[in-house]
């Protein structure tokens, strides 16, 4: 098993150099650092010299990806790319454009992010699995009907409405919490409660519909109609065996998205003005700050192939029929 | 005189027309085809889905049939100039919706605008009132006592008007279902009424019969009021939303349209081929699904607006800016989401290879093109199908989050994501203009609710696995 | 209070009351009169606290290079430049803040002999200004300037080991103050200079400030010299290099030399950019390792103002406290008429500042800021002028008018003529809207009437604001009411006031210009122009559409060409914009402020400078360079008239709007006077905390009863499904569906 992780880590370096090429490429084809300079800089009285000594401070002056001017290794190593994108292969973030230590601030952000996706995910999942075995245990009855249309018109309402009409309705008329803002410690609690019930409710329709199939399927294998035939309790039947086994799927198709919580919500918490990592990638992108991006596109990715791995393991965990090789 | 004008988007989409037109006329020779489609049209939720997304996509179709308007010459033999302004179908149809602006916000049916304005008295002096509207409700003398009964008239001419039409209806459809059967007019129409019939012809016939109502109501309403209200400027929201419905479906077709190909192509090479082909397609669709896909969309948004402002030239008009912005848009989006099927295809393609009668046609030294042709192409294509009907709602749904996030369409162009944007800020006024975010809720849900349920019933009549339940 | 300030009990008595008190208190937090929805610890609600809000953190805090609203709004606070303006007084004027005196310059010839003050401009090669400032005033406590027993700096000779867990400017332990002197101002205006910063006003400060271009030059170089082998940047200590054009004279005492003439910087005086800064924060701060943790004089600013900047996390909040060292000031005891009347004198003669401390937490949208402000969470509502920085865009909040519930909370509007202007240009560079014939300029004509500025404000900002007539604007020396100041090209004068003329007019002078009903006379075509802008917030499409509209009015065709706000930048510099909205917030209260935007060596393809018409008028030039020396009076006016009268002809601007500032404040909130100018109104505002927490109470009681239904609801799912599931199970197994 450890041995396939390491291969499987190491099998991630090619697609992390793709990534980084391809986002250098994007990024500086589209922003020449001139750009950078004078959205940095203001509005009122730049002149070209401080445009200079802009990028000048930042390294943003040397080539892109080949210096002619430079002798040696120089060539490759004196360049934007080396500099900017290869170091990040050490998790060396270096500094955003305006000079803060981009790993700190990461370290910083990540717990608001974590602080909604959390709760979030884990009350979904009981929400979501309890709504699911309700319509999958009353199957084919008008509460299993209504209950899959209430899905469907739950997951046919843009997030965009959730989130206005809950900061209206709870926020604004209610009044039973604070329309957006975040604290530190145990203060945060009030300002979640309202994004965690807004992510909850937007996950409900897709999540309960996907899962009460899980449960459907299961039902109708041989082993639960044995288990029905035995004469157990219908309790012991939902409990012991059609929910430990619809959880496989469930379980694996959490562990997929489970590293990619850290990056955060971008709607949420653009939304609440809680800051995370997910407004942080959007002012970043808006800011056109390419370090950021840069940092936040690699970490992205790692996460996204650190998730890949995980549910190769979580199969081997839950089934052990699978054998990784 | 007019001088037709196709976008790009327009080309596509007649594309996608004719394709799917294609693909229809030979679907119904094959009964193995007909039969899942079938199956689609005959569960209650898919027919009621089908009549919703016909109405939407001959709305979007129309709007999709754009021209310019001749300018008239002074001297006859003078060249023809045409107007800048392209117009579509829709416009003409649709007329005075697009023409009746106001100054600024007025309510649904109201007959004044919505804030006071300072208005000089013809003696002198200045008061503070509510002026009454240039359009909405002009008819009225005294629009304080008549517009309740008016509206309520107008409202009870639509009705008449839709049960006319819903009887004219049934009665087509009885006499065409009774003579197709051979059976008898009753018969038939006992059959359809106590819902025996096998395509659910009374859900389909009631659900055109509401189709009609809201399209006799707007008929009648929409001339006279403004339904849902103005916007800021004093654009009509109704004719606003109409014209949404183009860049939703612009959005959710042309993506998948644009992507199948790599898709379908990429997914089955990689699992037929595999060896080191196998690992080139699945290292670059590893690396694109593992860069977040807003920072991709914004990059390529603002790699075009490099583009455009390069080559004023090549874009004459606002729309056809708008445009190009659109079918990036819709690129891109189809870049980010074509690697989760071919992952799929991949899979599926790897099972497939290994079947016997695949086997068994290698062996006889069948050609590689045409195994992928004749064997696996068609044993794939309903995941294909069911992809691209799922991820269609989906991406409906993305056009507003994108917008927001300020990478998504042209400012300019109407679609829901702009209005909903627009409507955050009203939402904020004292009183609360609600009636922009309303209009773009009620037709966005209508029409994703429709596709959802729709790619319900094509999920249950292609899926086999499913199909057990 | 019943607690002593170091927390031991008082009286056993006392003691026991306070328990009760506290008993009491949590009860009533349960009782809930206390609101569920108050986005800031329950313990602060009574205190002596301002909140307010940032959309996004400022980029510069570092008084060299501050330059935006948003960047000054905290600067100002903290940084005490030697003038200020008056804050109740209109006309702007400028008193002293540090100084002893508002300075006067003394002109000298070529040789350094000190010529009569009448000398004409041209003839004065240097103006000298000497300026004293008040003894006694301190820092801020700061580690910069902390100190051990024997007097030793602590924290001069950092190194990056010995910084350890620290991350912010809070975390170091020891802090110190010193006296203002002299030498701090003029090691500011060195700064203004320095290689590794790079301050917007250093152009402009060159032409002027005697020396300052070579001293950057000099500068550059022995910066060079210090930088170490790894990129390590050592210390530039400024006072070995002495500037010619600022100098110390005594320990309170600092003179600045001009070349020429510039009697503007008087008022340049009163902004950040000639706040004192102590060599010691430079040293402090160039430490190595300093930079690595952003602990930088951009972060954390030090400063003698009223207060000082303790927490700046731009992720979360920024928090002014009160500087316990500040030097002390008093409310001023005279102002406009109708001052006392409004209650702006109540506070005349107290101690400045009158709120404690000050959080700025992070809001990004517009609505949930327009909420909590409902709400009474905000004391404060109004747009800032941020806007300018993206070209033009202006806020939601502009739309806002008082209701009757708005009213009935007791909210106050005030609003005030601001010093800015938005307009739209046209590139005089562009062959079909530029040019200085008379077609061109009929055109221009034309569309400057089309464009109905007055619906613009009544739609946009809900009327507030005033349609322009010339570029500057009201409150400016210069500006002239009523109708000697309407353009006679876009209105007429009538018996009800200035009418806009006719839009028939408008399409004669179309087909005068050569495009009659839109189309060119020659070819036939219609006429296409095209409109660059950044569009980026949701107000933007009815902007635009409302543009479109005021085209269409002549038949034009408008084309939108939407980009980012690089690209219009760049557009901008290539000059191959054709129609284009700005806008422009004065740094000052001068004319010469607002007209050098049309002056030719400011011509932005040309130049790069703010002229982003490109326009340029020889005649209107030559005014220009007389009018910038000249005190204000009738002569100036004349001038000044004469340069309006130019540009009114050519119509490189359809002028626009000047937007009225307005900020609404709730009833608890004391002292609000919008004043554009001074940008450190902030330690004349007071707010009443305890009738602002029974307000807030009273307005969040929380509605309860839904979530009363939603518990019935749950239970009337729940039981049901119990029920049938009981019964489900009690029935034999074996009758499985399936």
């Amino acid at each position: 098993m450890f041995a396939y992780i390491v291969r499987r880590a190491a099998y991630a370096i090619p697609i992390l150099i793709g990534v980084n090429l391809l986002t250098f490429y994007l990024f500086f084809v589209v922003n020449s650092p001139d750009d950078m300079a004078r959205l940095h800089l203001g509005v009122k009285r730049v002149t070209p010299e401080a445009i200079e000594k802009w990028k000048a401070e930042r390294g943003y002056n040397k080539p892109l990806m080949y210096n002619e001017a430079a002798a040696g290794i120089d060539r490759l190593t004196e360049t934007i790319f080396f500099e900017k994108s290869l170091k990040l292969f050490a998790f060396d973030f270096g500094h955003s454009d305006d000079g803060r230590d981009i790993s700190h601030d990461i370290g910083q952000r990540m717990i608001p992010s974590l602080a909604i996706a959390i709760p979030s995910l884990l009350v979904g999942l009981l929400i979501n699995i309890s709504f699911a075995m309700l319509l999958a245990f009353f199957r084919g009855t008008y509460v299993d009907v209504s209950g899959v249309i209430l899905s469907v018109v739950l997951m046919s309402v843009s997030a965009m409405f959730y989130i206005i009409g809950g900061q209206f309705l709870l926020g604004k008329l209610l009044r039973l919490m604070p329309i957006s803002g975040y604290d530190g410690g145990l203060d945060a609690i009030k300002f979640l409660v309202l994004p965690v019930i807004i992510g909850v409710i937007s996950g409900i329709g897709s999540s309960t519909r996907l899962y009460r199939s899980f449960f459907l399927e299961e039902a109708g294998k041989d082993f639960i109609r044995t288990a029905r035939a035995k004469g157990l309790k219908e309790s012991r039947v939902l409990f012991r065996h059609l929910l430990a086994n619809a959880m496989i799927p469930i379980i694996t198709g959490v562990v997929v998205i489970l590293p990619l919580l850290f990056m955060g919500s971008l709607l949420l918490e653009s939304f609440f003005a809680i800051p995370g990592l997910g407004s942080y990638t959007i002012d970043a992108i808006n800011r056109q700050d390419f370090a950021i991006v840069r940092a936040m596109v690699f970490l992205g990715s790692v996460l996204y192939i650190i998730g890949l791995i995980l549910v190769d393991v979580a199969y081997t965990v839950v089934d052990p029929r699978v054998r990784l090789s | 005189m007019i001088m037709p004008v196709i976008l790009w988007t327009d080309a596509l989409i007649f594309l996608l027309v004719a394709i799917t037109t294609a693909f229809a006329l030979y679907a119904r020779r094959k009964p193995h085809l007909r039969a899942p489609w079938r199956h689609v049209v005959c569960s209650r939720p898919g027919s009621m889905a089908v009549v919703i997304l016909c109405a939407y996509i001959i709305i979007g179709l129309l709007d999709s049939l754009h021209y310019r308007l001749a300018l008239e010459s002074n001297d006859a033999g003078a060249e023809t100039h045409y107007a800048s302004e392209v117009l579509s179908a829709l416009d003409a149809l649709v007329g005075p919706l697009r023409t009746q602006t106001e100054k600024t916000y007025s309510a649904p049916f109201a007959t004044h605008l919505f804030t006071r304005e300072t208005i000089q008295q013809p003696e002198g002096g200045q008061t503070r009132e509510y002026p009454r509207l240039k359009y909405g409700g002009r008819h009225l003398q005294n629009p304080a006592v008549d517009a309740r009964a008016d509206i309520l008239r107008r409202s009870g001419v639509a009705l008449a008007q839709t049960l006319t039409a819903g009887l004219a209806v049934l009665l087509l459809i009885t006499l065409w279902q009774a003579h197709r059967r051979q059976q008898a007019f009753t018969t038939m129409l006992r059959t359809i009424l106590k819902r025996r019939s096998e395509v659910p012809w009374l859900i389909i016939w009631i659900s055109l019969s509401i189709l009609a109502l809201l399209i006799f109501l707007a008929a009648n309403l929409a001339t006279a009021y403004h339904v849902f209200g103005t916007d800021k400027v004093g654009e009509d929201v109704f004719y606003q939303t109409l014209k949404s419905i183009r860049t939703g479906l612009v959005i959710g077709t042309l993506t998948t349209l644009i992507m199948l190909p790599f898709a379908i192509f990429m997914g089955i090479l990689a699992g037929y081929a595999r060896g080191w082909i196998d690992d080139v397609i699945q290292y670059t669709y590893t690396t694109l699904s593992s860069i977040p896909g807003v920072l991709l969309i914004a990059a390529t948004i603002l790699m075009l607006q490099v583009y455009m402002a390069n080559h004023p030239e090549l874009f004459e008009t606002t729309l056809e800016r708008a445009d190009i912005r659109l079918l990036f848009l819709s690129i891109i989006l189809g870049i980010t989401s074509w690697t989760g099927l071919c992952r799929l295809l991949r899979g599926e393609s790897l099972k497939l290879r290994e079947a016997e009668y695949i086997q068994a046609a290698t062996a006889f030294g069948v050609r590689h093109s045409k195994i992928i042709s004749r064997h696996i192409l068609p044993n794939v294509m309903h995941i294909v199908l069911i992809t691209v009907v799922l991820d269609f709602s989906g991406l409906v749904l993305a056009e507003a989050v994108l917008t927001y996030v300020g990478v998504g369409v042209d400012p300019t162009m109407n679609s829901w994501g702009n209005m909903i944007n627009s409507a955050r800020l009203e939402m904020a006024r004292e009183p609360v203009v609600w009636w922009s975010l309303l209009a773009a809720f009620l037709f966005m849900f209508t029409l994703v609710l429709a596709a959802n349920l729709f790619s319900d019933a094509v999920r249950d009549a292609f899926d086999p696995r499913l199909r057990q339940h | 209070m019943l607690r002593r300030p170091d927390g031991t009990p008082g009286n056993q008595a006392a003691y026991g009351c306070a328990v009760l008190l506290a008993l009491q208190a949590v009860l009533l937090a349960a009782c809930s009169d206390e609101p569920w929805n108050r986005p800031y610890p329950a313990q602060d609600a009574h205190r002596n606290i301002m909140y307010s809000s940032f959309q996004e953190r400022p980029n510069h805090l570092d008084p060299v290079q501050s330059y935006s609203s948003n960047e000054v709004r905290f600067t100002g606070q903290i940084y005490e430049p030697p003038l200020q303006y008056h804050y109740l007084e209109r006309p702007y004027a400028l008193v002293p803040l540090t100084a002893t005196a508002v300075p006067q310059p003394v002109y000298l010839d070529a040789d350094g002999e000190r010529l009569p003050d009448d000398t004409p401009p041209e003839n004065v090669s240097f103006s000298v200004y000497d300026i004293h400032i008040q003894p006694g005033i301190h820092y801020q406590p700061h580690p910069a300037f902390a100190q051990d027993a024997d007097g030793r700096p602590i924290y001069q000779d950092l190194d990056e080991k010995s910084l350890g867990d620290i991350y912010a400017l809070g975390d170091f332990e020891h802090t110190g103050s010193r006296e203002l002197v002299a030498g701090d101002y003029v090691y500011q205006i060195k700064r203004l200079a320095h290689p590794r910063l790079h301050s917007p006003i250093f152009g402009l400060m060159s032409d002027y400030i005697a020396g300052l271009g070579d001293y950057a030059n000099t500068l550059k170089v022995v910066s060079t010299e210090l930088t170490g082998p790894n990129g390590d940047r050592g210390f530039l200590d400024l006072r070995e290099y002495p500037l010619e054009g600022a100098t110390v004279i005594d320990r309170y005492t600092y003179r600045i030399k001009l070349r020429g003439t510039y009697p503007q910087l008087r008022y340049w005086l009163a902004m950040p950019f000639f706040a004192p800064v102590p060599w010691e924060a430079d040293r402090f701060y160039s430490r190595p390792g300093m930079q690595e943790r952003n602990i930088t004089l951009d972060w954390y600013p030090v400063g003698t103002g009223p207060y000082m900047l303790t927490i700046n996390n731009p992720n979360r909040q920024m928090v002014l406290v009160r500087n316990p060292n500040f030097h002390g000031e008093t409310y001023p005891d005279e102002g406009e008429p109708g001052d006392a009347d409004a209650g702006l004198l109540d506070d005349a003669g107290k101690a400045l500042p009158f709120i404690e401390r000050v959080i700025y937490s992070l809001e990004k949208e517009d609505i949930p800021y327009w909420n909590k402000f409902l709400q009474g969470y905000y004391d404060t509502s109004g747009i800032t002028s941020d806007s300018f920085d993206q070209a033009i865009s202006v806020g939601s909040a502009g739309e806002v008018s008082l209701t009757e519930a708005m009213l009935e909370q007791g909210i106050e509007l005030k609003t005030a003529a601001s010093t800015s202007i938005y307009y739209t240009g046209f590139n005089m560079l562009d062959p079909v809207i530029g040019g200085y014939n008379e077609q061109a300029r009929k055109l221009r004509q034309a569309i400057s009437i089309a464009i109905d500025t007055e619906e613009y404000i009544s739609i946009f900002l809900n009327g507030r604001g005033i349609p322009a007539q010339n570029p500057i604007p009201p409150g400016i020396f210069g500006f002239r009411e009523g109708e000697a100041g309407i353009n006679p090209y876009i209105y007429d004068l009538t018996v009800n006031g200035p009418r806009r003329k006719s839009l028939d007019y408008a399409r004669q002078l179309l087909a005068e210009a050569g495009y009659p009903e839109g189309r060119d006379i020659n070819t036939g075509k219609p006429l296409v122009l095209n409109f660059d802008t950044t569009a980026t917030g949701p107000d933007d499409k009815a902007r635009l559409n409302w543009l479109h509209k005021q085209f269409t009015k002549l038949s034009i065709q408008l084309v939108i060409r939407g980009t980012d706000y690089n690209r219009f930048q760049e557009k901008m510099l290539k000059g191959t914009a054709q129609i284009f909205q700005w806008g422009w917030n004065a740094d000052y209260p001068d004319p010469e402020n607002f007209l050098f935007l049309l002056h030719g060596e400011q011509a932005k393809v040309e130049y790069n400078g703010e002229n982003a018409a490109n326009y340029r008028n020889a005649e209107y030039d030559r005014l220009f360079s007389r009018m910038k020396n000249m005190p204000n009076g009738p002569q100036r006016q004349q001038v000044i008239n004469r340069m309006m009268a130019i540009l009114q002809h050519d119509a490189p601007w359809t002028w626009g709007f000047h937007p009225k500032q307005f900020s609404l404040t709730h009833s608890w909130y004391y002292n609000a006077k919008p004043n554009l100018m001074a940008n450190n109104a902030l330690k004349y505002q007071r707010i009443d905390p305890e009738q602002r927490a029974a307000l807030q109470a009273e307005w969040n009681r929380p509605v309860r009863w839904p979530l009363g239904v939603l518990f019935l609801l749950l239970l009337a799912v729940i039981i049901p499904a119990w029920v049938s599931y009981r019964r489900r199970q009690r029935q034999p197994a074996y009758r499985d569906k399936h």
